[in-house]
């Protein structure tokens, strides 16, 4: 098979993060639970990497270790050749439910990590980050007042203004319905193109995985472990229907073990 | 759903005017009626109510009774606040301070009204403490429940961003308890009221609480009793109403709804 690879993929990426030999366990109840078993992965700088598998099977939990919010019970992650040891504002986490808080404005959340710049320095980067995720017009609302993507993009904008270097995605678009799911997905790729961070992205929606990451890891049921990783050498913006797009998917579908039909 | 706003609000004022007018005319016929000595009609205490206005004394209970309720409330929130956020923080010291709290919650204040006398003697301190106590504890368990709802998702994302433990409570876990700490304040002014009337008929001669003993004792004026319990209704009302308010600021409402 020969196709086109896409630039990046050519030239030589450095690495931004790596994870050896990552194992985790959950033990409560008496008992112990293999969440994750020796995963090890490198990505590189400015990749958007997704992580796919089925619900429940530790694909978050790697994600919270990554970022520095769990330590796992082996193995060890460093990013930019340093050792994760806690959170870091360098790198920020878009949670899963809604996390932006509610007892502040469109503007205060997307301030919020802004405490140490200058008040001039703070204005230019909320009006900015306001303007980028489009909330013109809702500087003053606060999040009750928006919907759930107004809200998911909020959230995007707040991470993005402290000007992270990585962003970790835990399923940020499982609450929104399939519409808008989908301009969220053009979205985030319009905000990666222009600010290109290294995205980790945690989904369990396979065309979500395909129509976003520039690799896929595919990670089996628990215990996780990386079942394979896909490279998807398709450019962007991607023609849903190609060809080449729908062979990536059934690769996918086939590799978790589902049949493509319903 | 949208509301026919015009006829609604129209019935919010008409429907609570009927229900009072009836009341007071089921209270009026049943006074006439049972031919009562004792148990003044609304007229009698409406008589009353003037009475008191031209004595001068209605004006100057109230003031009084709300001076000590306004001290003793705030005294429980400034202390109460503090000491809740700490237990929601440190849940090993709630562990050991729960229990002892958990003791002296469901004491009535009044209970206390004996050593609150031998404590502060006869006068406005005991009173105010009486106050204190009723909602001092209310105050606290909302502060440390509403510190320990807060969650965990907040608390990281505010870690994420680099917040030392001290800008972590100021600006994540404080404004996001607030909205349970305001319900307990609530229900605190509720309590701090209830108590003021109970502590000044023993401990204090002046208030809205002396009013009611004082109008029974001297020359058992029924009239007074009423009028000074219609206005120890009224005043709550306003009260709740007037905190109720707090509860519309739009950094607090979100707690307020079902959803965020």
């Amino acid at each position: 098979m020969t196709q086109l690879l896409p630039a990046f993929a050519s030239q030589a990426v450095k690495t931004k993060l790596r994870a050896e030999g990552i194992n985790m366990v959950f033990r409560g109840d008496g008992k112990s639970t293999n969440v994750l078993e020796n995963i090890d992965l490198e990505v590189g700088e400015g990749e958007f990497l997704c992580l796919l598998g089925p619900s429940g099977c530790g694909k978050s939990t790697l994600l919270n270790i990554v970022a520095g919010f769990l330590d796992p019970a082996g193995g060890t992650v460093t990013i930019d050749g340093e050792p994760v040891e806690g959170p870091d504002p360098r790198r920020i986490f878009v949670f899963q439910e809604r996390g932006v808080f509610p007892w502040l404005t469109v503007e205060g959340n997307i301030g919020f990590g802004l405490f140490k710049l200058s008040r001039a320095e703070r204005d230019r980067r909320i009006a900015y980050y306001v303007k980028l995720v489009g909330l013109q017009g809702f500087e003053k609302s606060y999040p009750q007042e928006l919907s759930g993507g107004m809200k998911q993009r909020l959230e995007v904008a707040r991470a993005l203004a402290v000007n992270p270097d990585m962003l970790f995605l835990d399923e940020p678009f499982g609450a929104l319905d399939s519409i808008t799911r989908l301009i969220m997905r053009k979205e985030l790729l319009r905000i990666w193109e222009a600010e290109r961070k290294t995205i980790i992205f945690v989904t369990h929606d396979i065309e979500e995985a395909v129509q976003l990451a520039d690799r896929v890891v595919v990670m089996s049921a628990r215990p996780a472990r990386i079942q394979r990783i896909v490279d998807i050498d398709i450019q962007h913006p991607r023609d849903i229907s190609a060809k080449r797009y729908l062979e990536l998917r059934d690769n996918i579908f086939e590799e978790i073990g589902l049949a493509h039909q319903v | 759903m949208t509301q026919r706003t015009p006829p609604g609000r129209f019935e919010k004022f008409l429907w609570p005017i009927v229900a009072f007018a009836v009341m007071g005319c089921v209270w009026f016929f049943l006074v006439k009626w049972t031919a009562s000595k004792i148990f003044p009609s609304p007229l009698d205490v409406e008589q009353g109510f003037a009475e008191l206005v031209r004595r001068g004394v209605l004006w100057g209970y109230i003031g009084d009774s709300l001076r000590r309720v306004a001290i003793g409330f705030f005294g429980a929130t400034v202390l109460g606040v503090p000491v809740g956020l700490t237990l929601g923080w440190y849940p090993a010291a709630a562990q050991v301070v729960n229990p002892v709290i958990q003791i002296l919650r469901p004491i009535s204040p009044i209970a206390w009204i004996p050593i609150a006398i031998v404590l502060f003697g006869v006068g406005d301190a005991a009173a105010v403490y009486l106050i204190f106590l009723g909602a001092f504890f209310p105050i606290v368990v909302a502060s440390m429940n509403g510190v320990r709802n807060v969650p965990s998702m907040f608390r990281r994302a505010g870690r994420n961003f680099g917040l030392n433990p001290a800008e972590l409570l100021a600006r994540v876990v404080l404004p996001a308890s607030l909205p349970q700490i305001v319900i307990g304040l609530r229900i605190a002014l509720g309590i701090a009221w209830l108590v003021v009337v109970a502590a000044e008929m023993i401990a204090v001669d002046s208030g809205l609480g002396y009013l009611v003993i004082d109008a029974r004792n001297s020359g058992k004026r029924y009239d007074l009793v009423v009028a000074a319990m219609l206005m120890i209704g009224l005043i709550g009302l306003a009260l709740d109403f007037g905190f109720r308010q707090l509860e519309t600021v739009k950094a607090v409402r979100w707690g307020f709804r079902g959803e965020s």
